[in-house]
């Protein structure tokens, strides 16, 4: 079996090691998060919502995904 | 008779009660809370999905944003980078424009950071954003809030969460003289008189969250609050009596048997 190149990236704070070949929008739909009540941040910088599969993750990114829950 | 309506950013509420969704039990409870307290917005942190554990109810199935305006905030952010990195995430989440700026300086007193307030709400104003900006009570830098584009002025009745009431209405009535903005009251209320009190000195509405939410009877306190802010206004609107040092009888001297 042919080895597919893993990197390490991580997602709100977490460490992961996933395969080499992966878009954004392929990580946000494995974790199943819905889109329409999140905001993502790529390294810093807001990342366009329609334009995940575009993007291609490389090592050492650092993703955030956040929400709204409740505060004051 | 011209409906009595509290406007912010040109958008207008019937209520003048916005609440803090953060403190309650459950979502339920958080959920059945807001509606009993007839408010139209409420506030909302911006905080990290959890991706380990998804089945975790988010607080949009229970309150939903269509009907209910999210004021989203910048709670626990201690400098002006932090707030203006979780407001533009969260005007992100869905375009919210209106939001509710916190910049705290210290740990436990919870107390604004105004320079770093100042700072941000300039920045978020320029790029597009309707900034409501929690502030000190100090009719100075509301004023500089609002020259830099604030468009409600909020200032602490007392350190947030602590409940002590309205501490300095001294303040919080040049702050009114001053501004046309609307002012409304936000953190450390305890009771709902407080904000009947916050609304007579003519106060356009008033923010609370601990005081409901960690009421032994929340949906109660909801539901006072409500009657509070109403009788409030309505009191500040009839206007209320000069004060005299004596007595002045109600009832008339003549025809005394």
């Amino acid at each position: 079996m042919k080895n597919i190149k893993k990197i390490k990236i991580r997602v709100n704070g977490k460490l992961s090691s996933i395969n080499d070949n992966l878009s954004l929008l392929n990580l946000i739909n494995h974790l199943k998060i819905p889109l329409k009540k999140v905001a993502i941040e790529l390294n810093l910088e807001i990342v366009d919502k329609n334009k995940l599969n575009k993007i291609n993750l490389k090592n050492n990114d650092k993703i955030e995904i956040v929400h709204f829950i409740g505060g004051g | 008779m011209r409906k009595d309506n509290l406007i912010i950013a040109k958008k207008k509420f019937n209520s003048r009660l916005i609440v803090g969704t953060g403190k309650y039990k459950n979502m339920n409870e958080c959920a059945k809370a807001i509606k009993i307290s007839g408010a139209e917005i409420v506030t909302v942190a911006v905080r990290r999905v959890n991706i380990s554990d998804r089945n975790k109810p988010l607080l949009m199935d229970f309150i939903d944003p269509k009907k209910i305006t999210y004021l989203p905030n910048t709670a626990g952010c201690f400098n002006s980078e932090e707030a203006l990195r979780t407001l533009r995430l969260a005007r992100e989440i869905g375009g919210w424009k209106l939001v509710k700026l916190e910049v705290l300086g210290d740990k436990k007193n919870l107390f604004p950071d105004m320079i770093e307030t100042l700072k941000s709400t300039e920045v978020l104003t320029k790029e597009g954003f309707k900034v409501m900006v929690y502030c000190n009570d100090d009719p100075l830098m509301a004023k500089r809030l609002e020259n830099v584009g604030a468009c409600a002025i909020m200032p602490l009745a007392a350190p947030i969460g602590s409940g002590l009431g309205i501490q300095n209405t001294t303040n919080i009535k040049i702050i009114r003289s001053q501004t046309k903005l609307p002012l409304i009251i936000d953190a450390g209320l305890g009771q709902a008189s407080d904000a009947t009190i916050a609304m007579e000195l003519g106060c356009d509405g008033v923010l609370a969250n601990t005081a409901i939410a960690k009421a032994k009877k929340p949906f109660l306190m909801s539901s006072a609050f409500k009657d509070a802010v109403i009788a409030g206004r309505n009191s500040y609107l009839a206007g209320r009596i000069e004060k005299t040092l004596y007595g002045n009888a109600s009832s008339p001297k003549s025809g005394i048997i």
